[in-house]
This record gives C-alpha cells, structure tokens and sequence, in this order.
C-alpha cells in the first residue's frame, strides 16, 4: 500500500502507460509518413479523395504557405466554422433530426458553445441531453471535434517544417507548407479511421448510436424514467481522440452510455492521451532526430506520472468528513465517482484529462478532495504542454523548449540555438506572449468574477471551493481545456461571454506566435552542432524542460492556488 | 491578395467537412452499430413484453424494502433522471453533502461503518452499480421484506455480480437493477 494506493491501483496505472507508449511509437511514425506526404496504407484509397477535394477548394497542393498566409488561412478557416455553428446552434429548433424538439440556443450559449468547440476547447455550458438536438451533435459539435482538433495538428506540423528545413535543402525557404492540405491529410487519414475503430469498439461495450427518440421506461418501483438516447459512439470516439472532450451527455463519460464498462473506459483514457503522445515521436521522425521526440516524450511523462500517484493517493485518503459521518475509511472520496471506475480510474482519467487539453470527465472533479481536484487544475496551469491537446500540447511544449535553450543559454553564456536554428530575440518575444498571454485572463477573470455580483452567482459550493469553481473554469477556457468544476453555474451572460473570450485568448494567442516562430525559423540557416552546443536530448535538458514549465506555472498561480485548494484542504483536515 | 484567395477553400472545406464528419461518419457508424452491436447500440433496453423497463447500463431509484438500493443520485427533479444526468457537485466540505450521506444511512438502519458507495451521489446520477460490500449489507433487510432466505438473495446478487475486466480493469460491482429483477423473478 505505498502511499495508501491498492495493489489494483499500480497495476491499472502501471498497464496505462504501458499500452500508452506501446501505441504512441508506431502511431506516431504512421503520423510523421501522412503528415510529411508519403506514401502510406491508406494512400490507394483516399488519394483521389484528397485530389476531389483539392479540386472543389480550388487548392494547389504544392503550392506553399509563408506563415502569415498560413495565419490568415487559419484564421478564416477558425472563423468560418465559428459563424457556421454558431447559426446551427441557433436556429436548431427548426432543423432535424430534433426527435426532442430542442429550441435554438439562447445567443450567449450559442456563442460559448461555437467559440468552445471552434477553439479545441469543449467547454459545457450546454447541458447535452437537456440543450442540443441530434443534428446539433452530429453536424456541429462532431464536424468541429474533428476539424478543430486538426487545426492543432495542422500548426504544429508547420512548426516542425519551420525547424527542420536546412538551409541546403532546396525547401530552404520561408515556406510552411500548406493548410489546406495539412488539414485534409489529417482528417482523412489519421482522425477518421481512427474515430471509426473507436466507435465501433465503443458500441461493442454499450456505447449507444441511434437516432430513436428519448424512451420512457416504467420502472420496477411504478415511476417513469426518461432515458435520452443519441448518435453518441460516433461523437464519442473523436470527442476522446481529437482531446476535445465536450460530452453528448451533460455528465460526459461518467454517463454510462458514453463509458459503460471498465473496457470502454480504457480505450478511452488511451484514446485521451494518444494522439498528444504519440506527436512526439512524430516530431522525432520528421526532423530526422528520433532523441530529440523521446527527450519531450519523457519530459511530459516525468511530470505526469507523479501527478497522476499524487491524485490516486489523495482521492484514495477520503474525505475526513465523510469518514465521522460512518463511510468505511477504505472506499477513499467516492462522491462524483462511478462505482465500476472506482478510485484509480477516476483519477488517472482527472489527471489524463488534464495533462492533455481534453477536458472530458468521468468522475465529477469538483466533489475531489482539495489537494486531488488541485492537481487536475495544476496540469492545466502548466499551459496543457503535459502531453497536450492535439498538435497544441506538442507546440506549446516546443515553446517551452526555446524559452528553455534561452535560459540555458544564458546560464552558460552561449547564443541558443535549437536543432541548430539560432534563438534571436524575436523567438523569444513570441514564446513570452504565448506563455504568458493566456495566464493573464485566467486571473483577471476569477477576480472579476469574485467580485461582481453576477460572477458570484455562479458559484455553487460555500467558502474557498466557491473561488476554486471561478478559477478552474477559467482556467480551463484559457488552456482550452473545456473540464469544471461544474458546480459552477456557468450558463448566463456573464459566464459565457467571459470564458467564451478567454478560450479565444488562449487558442490565438498560442497558435499565432508559434507560426510566427516557425516563419522566422524557416528562413534561418541550419547551423552545425559544435562542441559549443547544448545537446537537448540529454537527460540534463529534460530536468532543466521541467524545472522551467513548473516554475513558471507554480509562480504564475501559487498565490491563486493557495486561497483557493490550499484553504479548502485546511478545513476539511481541521474536521 | 492573400485573404482573398482564403475564402474558396474555407467555404469548401467547411462544406465538404460538415458532409463527411456530419453526416457520412456518424451514419456509417449507425449502419455499423446497429447492425453489429444492436441491443447495445439501442441503449441496452431492457423490455417485459412492449414495455420498456430499463437499461441494463442506467441505475433506478430504489427506496421500497424489498429492493437492492443503489448509489444516491442527484439528478432533478427526480433521483436517477436518465433524461438530465448529473451529479451532486458537493464540495468535501459542503454540508449538504455530509447531510445527504448521514440520511441515506439513517434510512438504512445500520450502525457501523458502511461502503462509502452507498452513502455518496456517483458522477452520472445514474450508476447502475454498487460494491458487492454495499450489497451484502442490504441483504437481511430484502430477506425480511421479502419472506425470502438470505442465501436466496444473496444468489440474486451473486448472479448479478461482475469482477473487474481481465481481473484488472475497473471494481467489482453489483448491477443494482439486475438483482431486484431477478427478485421479482423477471430475469433468470
């Protein structure tokens, strides 16, 4: 029982990361083939599909992108989508299949909404089962799970180019590649047949897909139970994959018709992790050094694993109170957890969820022990480079890495430079704005919404788990996150305006400088390696990668931190 | 101009994306699903007759004597709400929590430690599941309502008992519907 964790628990957590990294290598050389544009399984069936495409959007395929042309196709693609779900949303009381009859969307949840799923985000201000129609689901939150998520892959891929072009290569270039063709290779041939698979293993557990409407069941006391139905496995399995995480359900995967086995819930925590993972060795291939994707795979899980032993232990403890009030001390806090998870799977799922810019849940994170629902809110703080969010978590890392070599560089009084590009003070303005830039509204937001009376509605739970509700919400918009604590009541004005801005905060202001960077980048000379060096694959770098993602999380946050989980955590022990 | 020639492949893309991941994909899966999976892909739905009675995955308020009670649930308006899934919320040291958790053992009438499962709301509201130590305490209460021995019902619950997947994965649990319907001689 080390750290008061079960044998089962280890062994759960252990068999995780084991399958994990078993499917992250060869996914991720799969990955690094589609995405470089060679030739692969899946070439003979989808490449007239791509060229169909590239016809209707009038695309030359080798026809490259500076990064301001990459931008601005970003840009116009992002604000396309917003505009088109937005009106879905909307008017999706006169749009079928509405087997419900759903009204529209009020304006400012429309608008949530559309900003949340549009920015890889998935926040739930909706209610699910309660708010959106079928058609809502299928063809607005589903299409923009997966294309929104491709964005993600679609940036860094133009980040790698941006490293990995030498100056003797005739690619030498301030070219990125193209965004179009970027976007189609990824939906096609990773996010879709991926997505398939899953949902097909998903309904073999029970996940449901039909377009039936809500049946009432008389049950066995006389009562009558409404149970919503859906097109849930096929939203399910990009919703896990693209780290999007929004739910067809209001309680997301604790319903057990999104997660109805322990199988099910497996394949879906893999499926969190799996893509943000496995980029790491897709980057690897692609800039032809596999050290370098292994070193940032192995940074990202030094910090998860810890994390994810800390969360099990705490939930696994209880909740003191529940204890004098005649709970056997052995359960741990299981409020908001599902019986057939239990206490392990609930938290490596909190911890997974978070590390990766999913934000889906199975378990209810606002009813976790302080010091356990802290370290879901901590992963995210650390800007959702933990793994990430799909193509996100990989850039921000990347992000992190300069910021890194500069500091290092410092230290040892050398000019930095990273897989010999040289780090000049324009990188390094960029990679501030995009570490720095999203902690600011999180902040400002939670104290606004502490001190107005409409923000102060919202919150549900008495005492410092009020502020905690505030501070995760924002949080997790900003870090496009999308998980609560969902007490919060979020669905007004005041809420969906805010988060709405902060999710759009923290998308943009990430994803613009990491172009910016790649752009700049790209036109530079490969240099050498010398002697004068740093070797950034060494187990060295990976500490000092580390100590710098934790320092600046834990200086930007602690004071935040302390008021709200800390003081929480001081009255549950005080009994 | 470079926004300019943005606009086609956006509008198209978009279009092109909508028909595939809105309508190609997720009726694929349905023609998928439900032709490999069909029970499950229904939701699962447990019949007497042409009455729909259930799902074999959605718990049901329990409150009578004579049934296996299961998790708390905090759906409104009503317990076990399938129609809006919910949890309770309750932080570890809101009062309403600790209140909830003393009723529930109060309306169980035993003194003792219990599974902490048996006095806490699950994630959904709807967890069809308790802990086979949560189902075992209920068992001379169900006897006594029933008339029935305790080993009849425990074999109820027995039967209606799952291990974790692979004796790994996930709790062993009790499906709370699938005991009282064996109970009431519904299911086998």
């Amino acid at each position: 029982m080390l750290f008061g964790i079960t044998p089962a628990s280890w062994l759960q957590l252990a068999l995780y990361m084991l399958v994990l990294t078993a499917v992250a290598v060869p996914l991720g050389l799969y990955m690094a083939r589609v995405l470089s544009g060679e030739r692969n399984l899946l070439t003979p069936i989808l490449a007239p599909v791509e060229k169909l495409i590239y016809g209707a959007c009038n695309v030359r395929p080798e026809q490259e992108m500076t990064w301001k042309d990459y931008a601005t196709a970003v840009i116009l693609f992002s604000l396309g989508g917003f505009i088109l779900l937005f009106s879905l949303l909307l008017a999706q009381g006169s749009i079928p299949p509405n087997p419900q009859n759903l009204p529209g969307l009020t304006p400012d949840l429309a608008f949530n909404t559309a900003v949340s799923f549009v920015t890889n985000t998935n926040w739930q201000s909706y209610g699910g089962e309660t708010t959106l129609s079928y058609f809502s689901q299928m063809a607005g939150l589903t299409v923009q799970n997966f294309v929104s998520a491709a964005v993600g892959i679609a940036v860094l891929t133009a980040l790698i180019r941006g490293l990995s072009r030498h100056s003797s290569d005739r690619l030498a270039t301030d070219k990125l590649g193209n965004f179009w063709v970027d976007m189609v290779r990824v939906n096609l041939y990773i996010l879709l047949p991926l997505s398939l698979i899953l949902a097909v293993l998903l309904a073999s557990q029970g996940v449901i897909q039909t377009l039936e409407p809500y049946v009432v069941a008389k049950t066995l006391e006389g009562a009558d139970q409404t149970i919503a139905l859906g097109p849930v496995a096929s939203q399910e399995a990009i919703k896990m994959l693209g780290t999007n995480g929004g739910g067809f359900f209001n309680t997301n995967s604790s319903h057990p018709f999104e997660n109805p086995t322990p199988f099910s819930n497996f394949i879906e925590m893999i499926s969190i992790l799996i893509i943000p993972a496995a980029l790491c060795f897709t980057f690897g291939r692609m800039i032809g050094d596999k050290r370098q994707g292994i070193a940032i795979f192995a940074a990202m899980t030094l910090v998860f694993v810890p994390m994810t032993i800390a969360c099990i232990g705490l939930e696994q403890a209880g909740n003191p109170h529940l204890i004098a009030a005649g709970a056997d001390a052995a359960g741990g806090n299981m409020e908001g957890k599902e019986t057939r998870f239990g206490i392990a799977n609930s938290a490596i799922w909190a911890a997974a969820t978070t590390a990766a810019s999913n934000g889906s849940v199975n378990s209810m994170h606002d009813s976790f022990t302080p010091l356990g629902g802290a370290i879901p809110m901590l992963l995210m703080k650390f800007g959702e480079v933990i793994y990430g969010g799909a193509g996100s978590g990989l850039y921000g890392m990347l992000i992190f890495v300069i910021l890194t070599v500069f500091i290092a560089g410092l230290m040892v009084g050398r000019s930095p430079e990273y897989l010999g590009k040289k780090i000049g003070a324009f990188e390094i303005k960029m990679a501030s704005i995009a570490v720095l830039f999203p902690s600011a509204p999180v902040l400002i937001c939670t104290a606004a919404a502490v001190l107005t009376a409409p923000g102060q509605a919202g919150l549900y739970n008495p005492g410092p788990q009020g502020f905690s509700e505030a501070l995760y919400a924002f949080t997790s918009a900003a870090n496009n996150n999308g998980s609560a604590f969902a007490g919060l009541g979020a669905n007004n004005p005041f809420y969906n305006s805010l988060l709405g801005l902060c999710m759009l905060f923290g998308r943009f202001f990430v994803l613009l400088p990491v172009l910016a960077i790649a752009g700049s980048l790209a036109a530079k000379k490969t240099v050498p390696a010398s002697a004068g060096t740093l070797p950034t694959h060494t187990p060295l770098f990976v500490v000092v990668l580390i100590g710098t993602i934790v320092l600046v999380g834990v200086l930007t946050y602690a004071p935040a931190l302390a008021l709200g989980p800390v003081i929480e955590h001081l009255n549950m022990i005080k009994g | 101009m470079s926004l300019l020639k943005h606009i086609q492949p956006t509008l198209a893309s978009l279009a092109f994306f909508t028909l595939l991941f809105g309508g190609a994909y997720p009726l694929a899966t349905l023609a998928i699903t439900q032709t490999a999976f069909h029970s499950q892909a229904e939701g699962s739905l447990i019949r007497n007759g042409n009455t729909v009675i259930g799902s074999s995955l959605i718990g049901q308020n329990f409150t009578q004597p004579q049934y296996l009670w299961g998790r708390l649930s905090a759906t409104g308006p009503a317990p076990f709400n399938a129609g809006a899934s919910s949890g309770s919320n309750y932080g570890v040291n809101n009062p309403a929590l600790i209140e909830a958790a003393t009723a529930r053992r109060e309306a169980m009438g035993v003194s003792g430690p219990v599974p902490v499962d048996l006095i806490t709301a699950s994630g959904s509201g709807l967890d069809p599941h308790i802990s086979p130590a949560a189902a075992d305490l209920q068992v001379p209460r169900i006897a006594q309502a029933r008339g029935l021995s305790e080993a009849k019902v425990r074999s109820a619950i027995e039967a209606s008992t799952e291990q974790p997947t692979l004796g790994l994965l996930g709790e062993p649990r009790v499906n709370v519907l699938q005991v009282n319907l064996r109970l009431d001689g519904k299911q086998k």
